[in-house]
């Protein structure tokens, strides 16, 4: 066991499963000899060689188009895009191709990669560093959508992302890149693709929650719950799609009440689908409407707002307590 | 049938000022036939002086916490300046964000750059009469708008043009090559300034091309094409006014590459040191455009030890008054961020806006049970205080 951060968790995932499986392969801008911008990749290359751990040139629909046909040859290719804003030029080939490659071919070709993404605001970036585009590409059928929020959850999950067998977008939240710590096991685990854990338990009120979020939610419900004396679930949902509504509904059905928190923004983000699918299983044992945390329906702030437009501990509390008052 | 030479091709590159103080005389002209005349080489000089020192200012800011992630312009200040020099005022500059010298001589006041990098969006509120675009940050997208202003301008009966400024880095996008194609097929008249600083963040210039030139991307579009050094403000002017010639006389579009180089880190978020030798570092120093155009001023009495003292002074006193002026600023109202989506605000998002101290997202106040409407009006007033106190 080590005590690990995220982007060291990451690390570690990329190296353990790089010296089993010859087939994957790293590419990216600036993700070689500099180790990444966040130096996630850091000493891959020096590592694994630059046959494994390459820098291309700059430009992000040349990347992941390249990767579909590696993987197209049988490779499983991990292609970073730098920043979730520079996925602009890459959509194209993710949603036109990448998504819909194993059905229009009816399975004859598959594209196993993994793309690794930073996401997300709160750390004083400049603009196009800090948004949160996850529900776009949940809304894409054919891709699985990952995002951790702890260092122990980024390895298990990475590790399980490399070894799945159709596109990953594997967002890493910057915000917590460094800001927690854990003990995170050397020996191999998986986390699957599709399963939610439980933060922690309670009775009153569940909120589900992904990536950074989830830190503030856990704030609030310290919070709260030593000032309020409420009882109160958190769910972490680390897979955006595939998502576990399972764990939801059990536990909604459980509390009666529901808080959706992420930091994209409120229209279209994924909490519209889980209130839609609490609607859908829970509406009998609901005993409020479903409350939503989100970024605004707005363009995300140069820095100056941005704590503004992010959820934090003072919105989730807000929340709970209208969803508590029903 | 023999084979035949379907295409052949040749760049010029062009030096006029090189870094050990020749002038090339049959170029640059002399006397009162210099490309520039000698007032010119002193306001020239002056700006790079000054946009220099900010830059160093901009570097401080960043590193005690007064301003965010910041790309320092430093070595490149030759590049924007000759292009800004050689356009006519009503020109188009579209840049990136290394072009901050030829902004500033445009007459784009300094705290807006300061404010953009700042986190804030009122540094892109250019001013309309200086003919430029804010900075725009994702690599290679702006190379297309530019030839849509001139589209714009070429169907308004306007004979502006427009020059737009990109990495070697940024040559690599899509995007360019799609505003490349445009431009020439479409016969729009666009001047492109590729900066070839050797360096996009840490990947060398050799993985964005491996071609000799980036002048060559230019050719398979059917444009002319030159190179130029990019640390010599004649040759920048010169080969400028070349380019520009020729897009406003046969309305279409011209590639330059200036080759120059990133004295600095990427941005303040970057470290160089991981990935490029100080030795590479320390040769360009040696043909660092400000210490060259100086030399030369020397050497024609252009310019003395007191003349240059009073110029640091004064860029300083300048440069410290800009800074004032940027965190002078009233901070941004809290929820600013929603009043300039859209020309007329959805009423959705005016709700969002005005509750957005007091409630859930998509809450109905009605709904409420009368105990939490009395708490939402509690935070209202709370909020209304904060907002006014913020």
């Amino acid at each position: 066991m080590a005590n690990l951060n995220l982007v060291q968790a990451i690390n570690l995932a990329l190296i353990q499963e790089m010296e089993k499986n010859h087939d994957i392969v790293l590419l990216g801008e600036d993700i070689g000899v500099n180790g990444g911008v966040f130096r996630v990749t850091e000493g891959l290359q020096k590592r694994f060689g630059g046959n494994r751990v390459f820098d291309t040139p700059l430009a992000e629909s040349g990347i992941i188009g390249l990767s579909i046909g590696m993987a197209m040859g049988g490779l499983h290719p991990v292609p970073e895009i730098q920043f979730e804003g520079f996925l602009g030029p890459a959509y194209d080939q993710i949603c036109s191709h990448a998504a819909r490659m194993r059905t229009r071919t009816r399975g004859a070709f598959t594209v196993p990669m993994t793309i690794r993404i930073p996401v997300g605001g709160g750390i004083h970036a400049p603009e196009l560093h800090s948004d949160s585009p996850e529900a776009i590409y949940a809304h894409t059928p054919g891709l699985k959508v990952v995002m951790p929020s702890s260092p122990y959850d980024a390895k298990g999950l990475l590790v399980s992302a490399l070894r799945d067998p159709d596109p990953v977008l594997f967002f890493e939240p910057k915000r917590i890149y460094r800001a927690i710590r854990e003990e995170v096991p050397e020996d191999e685990y998986t986390l699957p693709i599709g399963k939610a854990r439980t933060v922690c338990e309670g009775t009153d009120l569940t909120i589900v929650s992904w990536g950074a979020s989830v830190v503030q939610c856990m704030q609030a419900i310290e919070k709260m719950s030593e000032r309020d004396g409420c009882s109160i679930e958190l769910i972490d949902l680390r897979t955006i799609y595939p998502f576990d509504m399972d764990a939801v509904a059990e536990s909604v059905s459980k509390t009666g009440r529901c808080v959706v928190v992420h930091e994209a923004p409120l229209t279209c983000g994924f909490g519209s689908e889980i209130a839609a699918r609490i609607m859908e299983r829970c509406f009998l044992q609901l005993e409020a409407p479903v409350q939503r945390v989100a970024g605004f329906d707005t363009t995300m702030p140069y820095y100056k707002l941005e704590l503004d437009y992010l959820p934090d501990a003072v919105r989730v509390s807000r929340a709970i307590h209208d969803c508590l008052a029903y | 049938m023999p084979i035949t030479i379907a295409y052949e091709a040749k760049i010029e590159h062009i030096s006029i000022l090189d870094a050990k103080g020749n002038f090339d005389e049959k170029l640059g002209g002399v006397g009162s036939k210099c490309i520039i005349p000698d007032a010119d080489i002193v306001k020239l000089y002056a700006a790079m002086v000054s946009c220099r020192q900010l830059d160093d200012v901009a570097f401080r800011l960043q590193r005690s916490g007064r301003m965010g992630t910041y790309p320092q312009n430093m070595g490149q200040e030759a590049t924007s300046l000759g292009a800004a020099y050689a356009l006519r005022k009503d020109d188009w500059m579209v840049t990136c964000y290394r072009e901050n010298c030829g902004l500033f001589w445009r007459g784009v006041p300094k705290e807006a750059i300061l404010l953009h990098w700042m986190g804030d969006e009122r540094g892109n509120a250019m001013p309309k009469p200086h003919w430029v675009t804010p900075i725009y940050v994702p690599l290679g997208t702006q190379m297309l708008h530019a030839a849509g202003l001139t589209l714009a301008a070429k169907y308004r009966g306007e004979d502006r043009i427009a020059c737009t400024f990109f990495g070697d880095g940024a040559s690599s996008e899509g995007d360019f090559h799609e505003a490349c194609n445009f431009a020439a097929s479409l016969h729009i008249p666009v001047v492109f300034v590729c900066q070839n600083n050797f360096w996009a963040i840490s990947t060398p210039s050799k993985i964005n091309s491996a071609g000799l030139t980036f002048a060559q991307r230019g050719l398979s579009y059917g444009m002319p094409c030159m190179q130029c050094d990019g640390n010599d403000i004649f040759a920048t002017v010169y080969t400028m006014q070349r380019a520009i010639e020729h897009a406003r006389k046969t309305g279409t579009p011209c590639f330059v590459e200036m080759v120059t180089y990133r004295l600095g880190d990427h941005t303040t978020a970057d470290d160089a040191k991981r990935y490029r030798d100080q030795e590479e570092v320390d040769a360009w120093k040696a043909r660092d455009p400000i210490i060259r155009l100086r030399n030369y001023m020397v050497a024609r009495k252009l310019w003395d030890d007191g003349k240059e003292a009073a110029l640091q002074e004064q860029v300083e006193h300048e440069n410290a008054e800009a800074v004032v002026r940027a965190e002078g600023i009233a901070a941004p109202t809290r929820g600013d961020f929603f009043n300039s989506m859209y020309a007329e605000t959805p009423q959705d998002l005016l709700i969002q806006r005005d509750t957005m101290h007091t409630h859930s997202l998509g809450q109905d106040p009605s709904q409420l049970p009368p105990e939490a409407q009395a708490r939402a009006a509690q935070l209202s007033a709370e909020a209304t205080a904060a907002a006014a106190q913020h």
